[in-house]
């Protein structure tokens, strides 16, 4: 295959990420939102063995089996036991509606294309385009936590802008060294455990996993 | 080219749009009555429908204004020009240079004002609610398929139809986002503006439900004749001008006649096979409560703006 299609589907993948990232910000059922963070992360780690073999960087196939095997099989099984263990069923409240929320992630997208731009001109990569998306990933990943009132929707965004970080270093660099992927991977796995002692903390401290609840532990002055 | 020649393509173009569409919506429905396990009535329902209305006498309410009597009209007429527009069989149409994109979109949504305005002409409840519905609907769907238009009016270079086709055909298959966020977004889109399910259950007369056949319920004879066929003939336009967009391989160059008759026979398995999806998209689906509709419509404005912004970043 030439490089102009393979730069397409990198492209194209880029865009999917960018497409599950809105999907997220608009689903209310944590299931749905697991199922999206693996899809999320099935894009994400097929984008990273493309670049890999567009930019002839083997270790980046080491990354995308990684974030394979992380981010698509393991973090959303942890996430979905965590779910069916702590009895989420009912929709998640959101703090603006819906298409507001929408609104603000699409200004998002176009603040990071004009943050990037300035890289874009510089660099020479073939994956250079795809850094404002994976700028944007993060941002909308941010403003994921912001939005939600609900522990576990909070920290699906957080592990929502580390795709998005994971993507930004394949797109701006060609992936950081192996050594820091590895590290970044654990780190990621043993947050995703401490989370999920720390749920069950808070579910049984406050019978809830809604954030506004640790409003009542601040000391009036 | 022989003007004599894009007349008579045009007439062709505009008979055949105006002959297909009943048999386009009686294939939905003949589909959707399988899928459900009833007995359908054929693909050939729509026509003894139209044939009957337009016998039947029209009973016009006391105090209907000129309004009410010149939508059915101007439904149909505006639904005519755009036939004669939207290159559906061949590219040398004697009136697709006078018409961009946006004024055809500009005409459907002329005349779905008009209908709103009937729907509110006689005063009954039921025609106000509907009319109500249908400009909410309007006011959501009309900048998100605008903003798909303009995805696809990018990257053709060009607003005119006639231009996009024939950069888009002249080109191989591509992956590009931006394009298939625009086409996601304009089939969002087109099911709400034809009114269809999830948005609109044209088979419906219950009234909380119920929004097109609110505003025609008071219309009878010809006039209700005129209003479904327009409706029908409406539903065709978007589906033929989706085609025109994100598929149009096929549809003629020339003024050979092999070219026209394969562009149509192409034209009518496009048609067969996006009826298919049609029906599962609606038998797959509830219809949405009216307050979700923000939601349906907010998600392809979503997907046209990503595809605008696609075509900046990605391409």
């Amino acid at each position: 295959m030439n490089l102009q299609v393979l730069a397409q589907i990198n492209s194209f993948l880029a865009a999917l990420v960018l497409l599950t990232a809105f999907a997220m910000l608009s689903q209310r059922k944590i299931n749905s939102l697991v199922i999206l963070f693996a899809w999320q992360g099935l894009f994400l780690s097929i984008n990273t063995a493309v670049t890999g073999f567009v930019a002839a960087k083997h270790h980046l196939y080491i990354s995308s089996l990684l974030t394979l095997s992380l981010k698509v099989i393991l973090l959303p099984y942890i996430l979905h036991v965590l779910v069916v263990r702590l009895k989420i069923r009912k929709e998640m409240e959101t703090i603006m509606n819906i298409p507001a929320t929408m609104l603000i992630g699409i200004a998002l997208v176009i603040f990071s294309y004009h943050l990037t731009a300035p890289v874009r001109e510089m660099s020479t990569l073939i994956t250079r385009s795809t850094l404002a998306v994976a700028l944007a990933t993060v941002m909308i990943g941010l403003l994921m936590m912001i939005t939600r009132k609900h522990a576990v929707t909070q920290i699906i965004g957080f592990l929502a802008m580390e795709n998005g970080l994971f993507f930004a270093a394949t797109s701006a660099t060609y992936g950081m060294p192996l050594v820091v992927e590895l590290g970044v991977a654990l780190d990621v796995l043993i947050a995703a455990f401490i989370f999920g002692i720390f749920f069950f903390q808070i579910s049984t401290t406050f019978d809830s996993l809604s954030v506004e609840q640790m409003e009542s532990l601040r000391e009036d002055n | 080219m022989n003007p004599l020649h894009l007349i008579f393509t045009e007439i062709l173009q505009v008979l055949i749009v105006l002959t297909v569409a009943p048999a386009f919506t009686g294939w939905v429905d003949m589909l959707k009555c399988w899928t459900q396990g009833r007995a359908s009535a054929g693909v050939m329902q729509p026509y003894r429908n139209i044939a009957k209305l337009f016998v039947k006498d029209v009973v016009l309410a006391q105090n209907a204004s000129w309004i009410f009597r010149f939508t059915p009209y101007f439904v149909f007429s505006t639904a005519v020009v755009a036939a004669s527009v939207i290159p559906v069989i061949s590219m040398n149409l004697f009136l697709a240079p006078s018409a961009d994109i946006i004024v055809l979109i500009a005409l459907f949504a002329t005349a779905r004002f008009f209908t709103a305005l009937a729907g509110m002409d006689i005063g009954t409840a039921f025609g106000g609610m509907g009319s109500s519905r249908e400009m909410m609907i309007a006011s959501l769907a009309e900048p998100a398929i605008l903003m798909s238009i303009f995805t696809v009016s990018l990257a053709g270079r060009s607003t005119s139809l006639l231009h996009i086709v024939q950069t888009f055909s002249g080109g191989v298959l591509v992956f590009r986002p931006s394009i298939v966020f625009a086409a996601i977004a304009f089939v969002l889109v087109v099911i709400a503006e034809a009114g269809r399910i999830p948005v609109d259950n044209p088979a419906t007369h219950l009234e909380l439900t119920m929004v097109h056949e609110a505003m025609i319920l008071e219309y009878s004879g010809r006039h209700l004749a005129l209003m479904e066929w327009g409706a029908m003939l409406r539903f065709f336009l978007f589906v033929t001008l989706g085609i025109a967009c994100f598929l149009p391989w096929g549809i003629a160059a020339t003024d050979n006649v092999v070219e026209i008759a394969a562009a149509v026979f192409l034209m009518l398995i496009k048609l067969a096979v996006i009826g298919g999806v049609v029906v599962l998209i609606e038998t797959g689906l509830a219809k949405m409560r009216l307050f979700r509709l923000t939601e349906f419509l907010g998600a392809a404005f979503l997907m046209a703006t990503l595809g605008v912004i696609a075509f900046f970043i990605l391409e």
